[in-house]
């Protein structure tokens, strides 16, 4: 039984992990209908943004501080105003593969600038284990749990009940309307793109004492992180929660109960069966478009 | 008039300036500077840049300037064989590369067809036993390093039951199959057959196998990351069961990144910076003072193939592309007469090689060797 626990609440730390990335991708599309498919590099590059400035000197706090605000500025804003605006204009389509671009160059210039080594990366979560019913829980993943917990939980309070929020999902929804009746869609889209990038440095700060800061580190993530985010609901970023938890837990109980050997096919084989059942996702809402 | 002798003189510049370029050896190296296998790629690419730096620097072999071209293989065997045959298209001297066994399998046909001379980083077992006499290794292939590890399993470690843990790629299946069949040999069970992922985080399932399974061991056969990741999750899982691997279980990188949890980790290492021998620390000064980071034994593989370039050519005395493998096969190099090989070594007619090899424990956060294993031969 501890066995059980053990891998059901290892999976939960993991699927966490997958969780804050995934939570770009539905951000993204609730908000902007933008897919990035560079999301695994953008919780990767906040580390290394990071671990460049403890390299000058600085200490870790301003290390963080520097990290996020660089992240908002590149990842955010640049994002946006450099890649987004002028390909989004072509279709959703051209800016996805647009992205898959920019995850090759973010990575390949990590290894150029950086290293091609992965590097050990400080935790700000206490590094110790806590017993649970006889199952040994790591902190470190204790904390991811509880800040994707956290964040989605005030994302959706943010974009329901301010209403800023409800500019933003306005915009995203009917960006002529929202234009129409006055709200700032240039500025709704771009605060969007900046919260993501301040929510990947801070997945950045949770995850790479786990991951390790490496070049190749966002490769595995951004594909869980996808698919936990189709699983879960591409429209809801409580979806992203579930979809990474349950992405999580699936591939340790696959691992322990069915076959390690197979164990990377079962999350995938719950992506067909969920697009094939439910394509909206388990916590996801169906949409319809007008064409 | 003047512009047709100014045109001559160009002329004649340039075929110069050729034959000047014919008499460099040039040398195509195809490797994994991108992709997953970036740190082994990068680590073999500077190790053999340094070498060329020096041997150039010393007057190159035989007075000739190696002059070597880098390829991306992208830590892909598809790109590796098209990589590979651009770089033979322009008929290099020698072939160095890749690191990857699954690399090697698909590239070394390609070399033995144009009668190319592949020195290759690869330690996968069927490598060397495709019957092809053209492809060298620099370290030890799993079939010479695996009797040695179970031996040691069965005799020090006491193990009667080994739990495997392997990596699902070419280099993990081929040891598996090694370890598999001389712990066998043994009379050593394996209670536990585990495979895991290339990039695989979490390996909370994966240690609980192992711990489910009642090993007296476990052998860990992972690349560099993901070493370092069970690690953790072994002492997070309080796991006391003796840990036994292959050089990228203690590797330098692996315990940087690790820390305490890889502490106690023995492994069989074929190169590691920390062997016991003045010209490898001389050799990882070196390296560190151009890169300014401590090589893996990648770096050392790098550095070495360039050496037994040297080495083969001189024994020919001559620039002979289609010769250097003959003069390879049989060929014993001592670092007394060449130091630039570091340690005595010798190649088998398979390309196959032999030379120490050390047993290590990690202690305290560092590699200590435990104990050297001889030359077979």
């Amino acid at each position: 039984m501890s066995n059980l626990l053990d891998l059901v609440v290892s999976g939960l730390g993991t699927g966490a992990i997958y969780a804050l990335a995934a939570i770009g991708f539905t951000l993204l599309w609730q908000t902007s209908q933008t897919i990035n498919f560079a999301q695994g590099e953008f919780v990767m590059l906040p580390a290394f943004l990071m671990l460049a400035v403890m390299r000058a000197g600085a200490p870790f706090w301003l290390a963080i501080l520097i990290g996020v605000a660089l992240s908002a500025a590149l990842l955010g804003l640049a994002f946006k105003r450099l890649l987004v605006d002028p390909m989004l204009r072509h279709g959703v389509l051209p800016l996805a593969i647009a992205t898959m671009a920019l995850s090759i160059a973010l990575k390949e210039s990590v290894k150029t600038f950086y290293s091609a080594e992965a590097q050990p990366f400080p935790s700000i979560a206490p590094s110790g284990s806590l017993s649970i019913f006889g199952a040994s829980v790591s902190l470190q993943s204790l904390c991811v749990f509880a800040f994707g917990v956290v964040v989605v939980v005030a994302l959706n309070l943010f974009l329901d009940r301010t209403s800023t929020g409800r500019q933003m999902q306005a915009a995203a929804q009917n960006p002529t309307v929202a234009r129409i009746i006055g709200i700032p869609v240039e500025r709704m889209v771009t605060l969007t793109f900046v919260i993501n990038a301040v929510l990947v440095a801070l997945a950045s700060l949770l995850v790479t004492p786990i991951y390790l800061a490496k070049f190749s580190s966002g490769e595995t993530l951004g594909v869980a992180a996808f698919v936990a985010a189709i699983v879960g609901g591409f429209n809801q970023v409580r979806g992203a929660l579930v979809g990474g938890l349950l992405i999580g837990v699936v591939d340790n109980l696959a691992a322990a109960y069915v076959s390690t050997q197979y164990r990377a096919a079962v999350p995938l084989a719950l992506l067909i069966v969920v697009i094939l059942f439910r394509p909206q996702g388990l916590m996801g809402r169906a949409e319809e478009r007008t064409v | 008039m003047r512009m047709i002798a100014a045109a001559g003189l160009g002329l004649l510049a340039l075929a110069f300036a050729t034959s000047s370029r014919a008499q460099d050896i040039q040398i195509a190296d195809v490797a994994e500077l991108s992709g997953g296998g970036a740190t082994v790629g990068t680590n073999w690419k500077n190790g053999i840049d340094l070498a060329v730096e020096e041997i150039n620097a010393a007057g190159g072999i035989l007075g000739h300037t190696i002059v070597v071209t880098h390829a991306d293989s992208q830590s892909n065997p598809g790109v590796a064989r098209a990589q590979v045959q651009k770089a033979l298209d322009s008929n290099p001297y020698v072939l160095l590369g890749p690191g990857y066994s699954g690399s090697v399998k698909a590239t070394a046909p390609l070399a033995a067809d144009a009668g190319v001379t592949q020195i290759m980083g690869g330690e996968a077992a069927e490598l060397t036993r495709m019957g092809d006499k053209f492809l060298f290794r620099t370290s030890f292939g799993q079939q010479s390093t695996m009797p040695k590890v179970a031996k040691y399993m069965a005799d020090e470690m006491k193990a009667k039951a080994v739990a495997v843990v392997w990596v699902n790629n070419d280099f993990g299946k081929g040891g598996r199959e090694a370890i598999e069949k001389a712990l066998k040999d043994l009379g050593v069970e394996v209670v536990a057959d585990i495979s895991t992922e290339a990039g695989q985080v979490d390996f909370a399932a994966d240690v609980e196998k192992v711990k489910a399974s009642n090993a007296d061991a476990a052998f860990v056969y992972l690349n560099e990351d993901e070493s370092a990741r069970i690690l953790k999750e072994f002492k997070r899982q309080n796991v006391t069961v003796p840990l036994m691997g292959e050089t990228t279980l203690v590797g330098q990188k692996v315990i940087e990144l690790a820390g305490d949890a890889a502490n106690g980790a023995r492994a069989h290492v074929g190169l590691t910076t920390d062997a016991p021998v003045d010209a490898v620390h001389a050799f990882r000064d070196r390296f560190v003072k151009k890169y300014n980071y401590v090589p893996d034994h990648n770096g050392l593989k790098g550095y070495l193939a360039i050496q037994m370039v040297k080495a083969a050519t001189e024994k020919m005395g001559k620039l002979d592309p289609k010769g250097i493998a003959d003069a390879l096969r049989g060929l014993t190099i001592k670092a007394a007469d060449d130091p630039g090989i570091l340690m005595d070594v010798s190649f088998d007619e398979n390309g196959d090689i032999d030379r120490e090899g050390f047993l290590v424990e990690v202690v305290d956060g560092k590699q200590v060797i435990k104990q050297i294993l001889p030359k077979l031969h």
